[in-house]
C-alpha cells in the first residue's frame, strides 16, 4: 500500500477559516496592547502565527499512522517532560509551567501533552477493536488523562488541565460509552466535586476565589469577580456595532484584565460590538464544523479519533473562554484558541491542525 | 512493539465510528455555540445601555475641587483671615488592590493612627467606590516624597491640591472667627448637616459657623479620564467651583490687637461695641488657642492641653461666661430706682453696712450719707441694699430684662448664653420655691442668683447711656449680605434684638454724670482717669464665693473675686463701650479697668488721629493728683474699718 496525499485535498477552506481568525486576533492584540509595554506582541503573535503554519504544512506532510504509532512513546516523553518543568521550570504569575530552554524561548510541556494525548486516546481506542466497554477499559481511559492532568493540575494550571478532559470525553463518546456507565460516572463525579467543595481544601486559594467570584461577583470587586465584571462591562458596552478599533474604554483604559489573552475575546466584542463577535463565533462555528466533516470523512478509526478529538478541545476551550468572558463560567484561565496571544497555545493549535490535514489528504487512502 | 509500525495494520481493519454519534456532536456544537451567542446577546444587546453607563463611570473619575473659603477682613478692609494653598491626601478605594493590608504602611507614611485610618474608612463606607476619601489634609514634603515614592505599591493614595485656612496667630481673635474643621460622623448625623457630605469641611465656631454658608462657597469637581491603576489620562471637564465670599466684619483691627494686649495674661474676656450700631469692634476671650491648630492636624497634646485647661480656651467668654456682674449692675439698679421715682429722694446713711431681715449687709466702707449722684461713684453697698429693698425684686427684674438680662443680645456668633435675672416668677419655676425678700438685698450689687455676660453687660449699660437705646451687637454688618441671610441670620439669633428702653432726659444725666464721677477724684476708677477724654464707666468686683456677711476679703486663687468694669466714652450717646471681666481678677477697678481704659484711648486716639474727628469731650475732669485706690463695694463685714476715710466725705463738688 502506497502512501498518498494531495495538495488538493489539503483542506484549503479550513485553513482559511483558521486564517482568517488568526488575522482578527493579530490585529485585537494590537489594538489591546496599543498603550502598554506588550505593544509588540501583534508583531510576537504574527511570528507565532508563521511558525505555527509552517509547522503545520510540515506536520502534514507526516504519515498520521505514524504518530499514532509513537504515541506510547510521546505519552511516556510527555509525562517525563512535567516531570521536569516541577523540576527546574520557571516560576511565573504562582505556577510552576514552562520550561526555559534558552535563547528567549519558554516551552510549556503541558500545551504539547495535550496533543499527546489526543494521539494517545486514538491509539488506545483504536485498540480496543470497538468492542463493547467495560469498567475496566473506562478506568485505563480515565488513568490516561487523568495521570498528566493531576500533573498539570499541581503545577498549577487549573485551566490546561482541564482541556485534557474533553479528550477522554470524546474518547469515551465515540469508544462507545453505554448510557447507564455515563450515569454512574456522573453520580460518582458529583459526590466526588461535592466533597471536595465541602472540604475546600483541593482547590487553591485563588481558585476557590474564582469559583465563589463566579457564583457573587460583587463579593470581591477587585479580584476575580472584578476581573469578569470588567469583562462584563466590556462585552456590553461595545453593544451591537462596537466602539470601533482601539476605541474601546474597557480595553484601551486598562480596566480589562489581560485583554490579549484570556480576555481577548471582551476586547474585541468591546470594540466591534455583537456583529463582531457573532461574527467570530460564526467561523468557529465554521472551523467546528468543517472538523466534524474530516472526522466523518476520515479513512479510519483512529483519524476519526483524533479529528474528534481536536475539535473537543477547540470547542471546550472557546465555550470555556467565551463562557467565562460573557460571565457564564467562572475564570478558569483557559486561552480562547487562535485568537489568545501565546505561542504555545498557537504551536498546538497548528500542529493539531497539520494532523487533521494530513488525515484529510489521506481520506481517500482505502 | 515496533517503532515505526505497518500503516497497514490501521486500514486493514474496516470499522468506522458510527455516523450518528458524529452527527450528534454537530448538534452539541450548535447548541453550544447558540447559548454562547444568547450571552452575547444578553449582554450587548439587552444589557447594552446600563453596561455602557458603567464603563463610564469606570474611567470617569470625579476628583473634588475645593472652593477656597471666602477671607475675612476689619471693617477697614485688613485681612484677618486669609487661605493658603496646601496639599492633601486622598484616598481612592478603587485602586487599591488589598486595601487592609495597606494600612500600616499608610499609617507609617502619613503619621497617621492606624484606626484613625480605619476610622475613616469606616466613616465613607456607604459613600460610591469612585469618591476619593480625603486622608490627610495639608500633608508635609515628606509625606508627599513618600507618596510618590510608592506610586505602585500604594496607588490608592493621591494628591489634591487644596486651600487651607490661615488664622491670625497665637489665638488672635480666635473665640471671635472661629475654626474650620471636618465634619465628623455625629455632624453628618445631626439634622443641621442634612445638605453636607463626608469630608465636607465646615465653620465649626465663630463667625466660621455662623456666615458658613457664605464663606464656603460651593465645591467643584474634575472629571478626569483614568486608567485602572488612577492614572489620568486625560481631563474630561469640570464642574468650576465657586469661591466662597469675602467678609467684611465690623471688628477694628487697631481697637481688636489694644484689645488683646490689654487681655493678654489675664484671664477673662473683653468685648467692645459701638452703642449707636451695636457693631462689635473688639472681642476677646482668655486663654485663647490657636485655631490654626484645628484646622489642620490636631495634635493629641494640644487638645488635651486645651480640653484639661480649667480656665476654658474654648469658651468665648464675652458671650458665654454667666457671672455675678456685681457693682457693674449698680447702673441697671439706678435706672430702676430713677424710673420708679424712688432714688432721687433717697438718703441713705452708710456705716459700713446695713441690717435688713436679720441680717447684716457689709458696705467696704463708711460712706457716710450717700444720694444717688454719690452711691455710682462711690459704689455705696448700703445705697444699694436700701433701694433694693425698696423696689422688691420684681421691679429690679423688670428693668433689668428691659436692658436685655436673662436674654440672648442676639449676637450673630454661635452659642450664646442668656444668663440670669431671678424673680420671684423665676424663683417659683426654676427653684419651686418662694422668693424670699432678704435675697432682693444682695440683687442689689450685683450678687445673689444674677448672672451676666460681658456682652450683655456691655449692651445694657451702654444702652443706658445712650439715653435707651439697645442695639442688637452683631460682628458682620447685616446690610452687607443677602438679604435673605441677614434676616435668615437674624431668625437664628433672635436674643432681644434691637430696642428702646424710655427713660427720662434728667434720670439720663444723673446716671452718666455719675458714671463719668467714678473716674474722677473720689470714684472708685479714679486711678484709671484718661486725659482729655471724657472716659465714664463703672467698676464691680463679684464675689465668686458665697457672699455671706462673714467674708471679708476678696478671695484667693479660685476663689478670688471676678473684677468686672464697663467703661464708655464719651458720657452720653458713648462711641464706645468696653465690658472687662477679669476672672479672678480681684479688684474691678484695679485688674479690669485699665485695660478698658487702655482699649478706649487706642479707639479714641485712633479715630482723632485719622479723621480729626474729636469725639464729642463733655466737660473733661482733671485727673487725681493722688488716686485714691477706691475699691468698689464688695460686701464685706463690718468689722472692715474705713480705710479711705476720706472717700467717706468726698465733696459733691469733685462731680462734673
Amino acid at each position: 500500500m502506497r502512501s498518498f496525499s494531495s495538495s488538493r485535498d489539503f483542506d484549503w477552506m479550513l485553513f482559511c477559516l483558521v486564517l482568517l481568525v488568526s488575522a482578527l486576533s493579530v490585529l485585537e492584540i494590537r489594538s489591546a496592547t496599543l498603550h502598554t509595554r506588550f505593544h509588540d506582541f501583534d508583531h510576537k503573535q504574527f511570528a507565532f502565527l508563521l511558525v505555527g503554519i509552517g509547522l503545520m504544512f510540515l506536520i502534514s506532510r507526516i504519515d498520521y499512522h505514524r504518530l499514532v504509532d509513537i504515541a506510547p512513546w510521546a505519552y511516556g516523553l510527555g509525562l517525563l517532560s512535567l516531570v521536569a518543568v516541577k523540576l527546574v521550570g520557571t516560576t511565573v504569575m504562582g505556577g510552576k509551567r514552562w520550561i526555559n530552554l534558552g535563547g528567549g524561548i519558554h516551552f510549556q510541556p503541558s500545551e504539547w501533552v495535550k496533543l499527546i494525548l489526543i494521539l494517545a486516546m486514538a491509539r488506545y481506542f483504536w485498540g480496543l477493536a470497538g468492542r463493547e466497554l467495560n469498567w475496566l477499559d473506562i478506568g485505563k481511559a480515565f488513568a490516561l488523562v487523568c495521570v498528566p492532568m493531576a500533573m498539570v493540575l499541581i503545577q498549577p494550571d487549573l485551566g490546561t488541565a482541564l482541556t485534557y478532559f474533553p479528550v477522554l470525553v470524546v474518547g469515551l463518546f465515540l469508544g462507545g460509552i453505554r448510557f447507564r456507565q455515563v450515569m454512574v460516572l456522573f453520580l460518582g463525579f458529583s459526590l466526588l466535586i461535592g466533597g471536595a467543595w465541602m472540604s475546600g481544601k483541593r482547590l487553591k486559594p485563588y481558585q476557590m476565589a474564582r469559583l465563589t467570584s463566579f457564583v457573587d461577583p460583587g463579593s470581591d470587586p477587585r479580584g476575580a469577580g472584578y476581573q469578569i465584571l470588567q469583562s462584563k462591562i466590556a462585552v456590553g458596552a461595545g453593544g451591537l456595532l462596537g466602539m470601533g478599533t482601539n476605541k474601546g474604554t474597557q480595553t484601551q483604559g486598562d480596566f480589562l484584565p489581560i485583554p490579549y489573552t484570556d480576555f481577548i475575546f471582551a476586547a474585541f466584542c468591546e470594540e466591534h460590538g455583537f456583529v463582531g463577535g457573532m461574527g467570530i463565533l460564526l467561523l468557529y462555528f465554521l472551523i467546528l464544523m468543517r472538523l466534524i466533516e474530516n472526522a466523518q470523512q476520515a479513512s479510519d478509526v483512529p483519524a476519526t479519533f483524533i479529528v474528534m478529538g481536536v475539535a473537543a478541545v477547540l470547542l471546550f476551550q472557546i465555550v470555556v473562554n467565551i463562557g467565562m468572558v460573557v460571565g457564564l463560567m467562572p475564570v478558569t484561565g483557559i486561552p480562547l484558541p487562535l485568537m489568545s496571544y501565546g505561542g504555545s497555545s498557537i504551536l498546538f493549535t497548528f500542529l493539531a491542525l497539520g494532523i487533521v490535514m494530513n488525515i484529510r489528504m489521506r481520506r481517500f487512502v482505502n | 512493539m515496533e517503532l515505526i509500525p505497518q500503516t497497514e495494520r490501521y486500514t486493514d481493519r474496516d470499522e468506522k465510528v458510527s455516523a450518528g454519534k458524529l452527527h450528534a456532536t454537530q448538534y452539541i456544537v450548535v447548541l453550544v455555540l447558540a447559548v454562547l451567542a444568547a450571552g452575547m446577546w444578553r449582554l450587548q444587546i439587552l444589557g447594552a445601555d446600563s453596561y455602557r453607563l458603567l464603563a463610564e463611570a469606570n474611567r470617569v473619575r470625579k476628583e473634588p475641587v475645593h472652593a477656597p473659603r471666602g477671607r475675612i477682613f476689619d471693617r477697614e478692609g485688613r485681612i484677618l483671615v486669609d487661605n493658603y494653598p496646601s496639599v492633601s491626601c486622598f484616598l481612592l478605594r478603587e485602586q487599591a488592590k488589598d486595601l487592609t493590608a495597606d494600612i500600616p504602611l499608610i499609617a507609617r507614611g502619613l503619621d497617621l493612627p492606624v484606626d484613625a485610618i480605619e476610622a475613616t474608612l469606616h466613616r465613607y463606607a456607604s459613600s460610591p467606590k469612585y469618591q476619593p476619601i480625603p486622608l490627610k489634609q495639608d500633608i508635609t514634603p515628606d509625606e508627599q516624597a513618600f507618596i510618590e515614592a510608592h506610586r505602585n505599591e500604594l496607588p490608592e493614595l493621591e494628591t489634591f491640591d487644596d486651600q487651607r485656612r490661615l488664622y491670625p496667630r497665637d489665638g488672635f481673635a480666635a473665640h471671635l472667627i472661629g475654626y474650620v474643621g471636618e465634619l465628623s460622623t455625629e455632624d453628618l448625623n445631626s439634622t443641621k448637616y442634612d445638605f453636607y457630605e463626608p469630608g465636607d469641611v465646615v465653620g465649626k465656631s465663630g463667625v466660621e459657623e455662623t456666615y458658613d454658608e457664605l464663606l464656603r462657597g460651593k465645591d467643584g469637581s474634575r472629571d478626569v479620564i483614568v486608567d485602572s491603576h488612577g492614572r489620568e489620562v486625560k481631563p474630561l471637564g469640570q464642574q468650576v467651583a465657586v469661591p466662597g465670599k469675602d467678609l467684611r466684619l465690623t471688628i477694628d483691627l487697631d481697637v481688636q490687637r489694644a484689645a488683646e494686649l490689654a487681655m493678654e495674661g489675664h484671664n477673662g474676656a473683653l468685648v467692645a461695641m459701638d452703642p449707636h450700631t451695636g457693631e462689635i469692634l473688639a472681642m476677646v476671650s482668655r486663654p485663647t488657642y490657636d485655631p490654626n491648630q484645628f484646622s489642620v492636624r490636631l495634635t493629641k497634646d494640644y487638645w488635651s492641653q486645651i480640653v484639661n485647661n480649667p480656665d476654658h480656651p474654648m469658651m468665648n467668654k464675652t458671650i458665654q461666661a454667666q457671672l455675678a456682674p456685681g457693682s457693674t449692675f449698680k447702673i441697671i439698679m439706678s435706672l430702676a430706682g430713677l424710673e420708679e421715682g424712688v432714688a432721687q429722694s433717697m438718703r441713705v446713711m452708710c456705716n459700713g453696712g446695713a441690717t435688713f431681715y436679720g441680717h447684716f449687709f457689709a458696705c467696704d466702707r463708711h460712706h457716710g450719707m450717700v444720694d444717688i449722684d454719690h452711691a455710682i461713684p462711690w459704689s455705696c453697698d448700703t445705697f444699694y441694699y436700701t433701694l433694693a429693698n425698696k423696689l422688691g425684686i420684681d421691679t429690679i427684674a423688670k428693668y433689668a430684662t428691659e436692658v436685655g438680662l436673662s436674654q440672648k443680645t442676639g449676637i450673630d456668633l454661635p452659642d450664646e448664653a442668656s444668663g440670669t435675672m431671678p424673680s420671684t416668677a423665676w424663683k417659683t419655676k426654676i427653684q419651686h420655691d418662694k422668693w424670699y425678700a432678704g435675697e432682693t438685698i444682695s440683687v442689689g450689687i450685683g450678687q445673689g442668683a444674677v448672672q451676666v455676660t460681658p456682652i450683655q453687660l456691655a449692651r445694657a449699660l451702654g444702652g443706658i447711656a445712650s439715653g435707651g437705646v439697645l442695639k442688637r451687637p452683631h460682628v458682620v454688618f447685616p446690610d452687607e449680605l443677602p438679604p435673605d441671610m441677614a434676616s435668615a441670620i437674624q431668625a437664628t439669633f433672635p436674643g432681644s434684638g434691637d430696642r428702646v428702653v424710655p427713660i427720662t432726659p434728667e434720670n439720663w444725666e444723673t446716671i452718666t454724670d455719675a458714671m463719668a464721677a467714678t473716674m474722677g477724684p473720689g470714684g472708685t476708677g479714679a486711678a484709671v482717669h484718661l486725659e482729655g477724654i471724657d472716659f465714664t464707666g463703672k467698676t464691680g468686683t463679684a464675689q465668686v464665693v458665697s457672699h455671706s456677711a462673714g467674708a471679708k476679703s476678696l478671695g484667693a486663687g479660685n476663689e478670688r473675686a471676678n473684677a468686672w468694669f464697663v467703661g464708655m466714652a464719651p458720657r452720653r450717646n458713648p462711641d464706645i463701650v468696653v465690658a472687662v471681666l477679669c476672672e479672678h481678677g480681684g479688684w474691678g477697678a484695679e485688674a479690669a479697668a485699665p485695660l478698658a481704659a487702655q482699649v478706649i484711648n487706642a479707639f479714641v486716639t485712633k479715630q482723632r488721629k485719622k479723621e480729626g474727628n474729636l469725639l464729642r469731650v463733655a466737660e473733661a475732669p482733671k485727673p487725681a493728683a493722688n488716686p485714691a485706690p477706691n475699691p468698689d463695694g464688695v460686701p464685706t463685714a463690718s468689722a472692715t474699718p474705713a480705710v479711705h476715710p476720706g472717700a467717706a466725705n468726698a465733696p459733691a463738688g469733685n462731680r462734673p
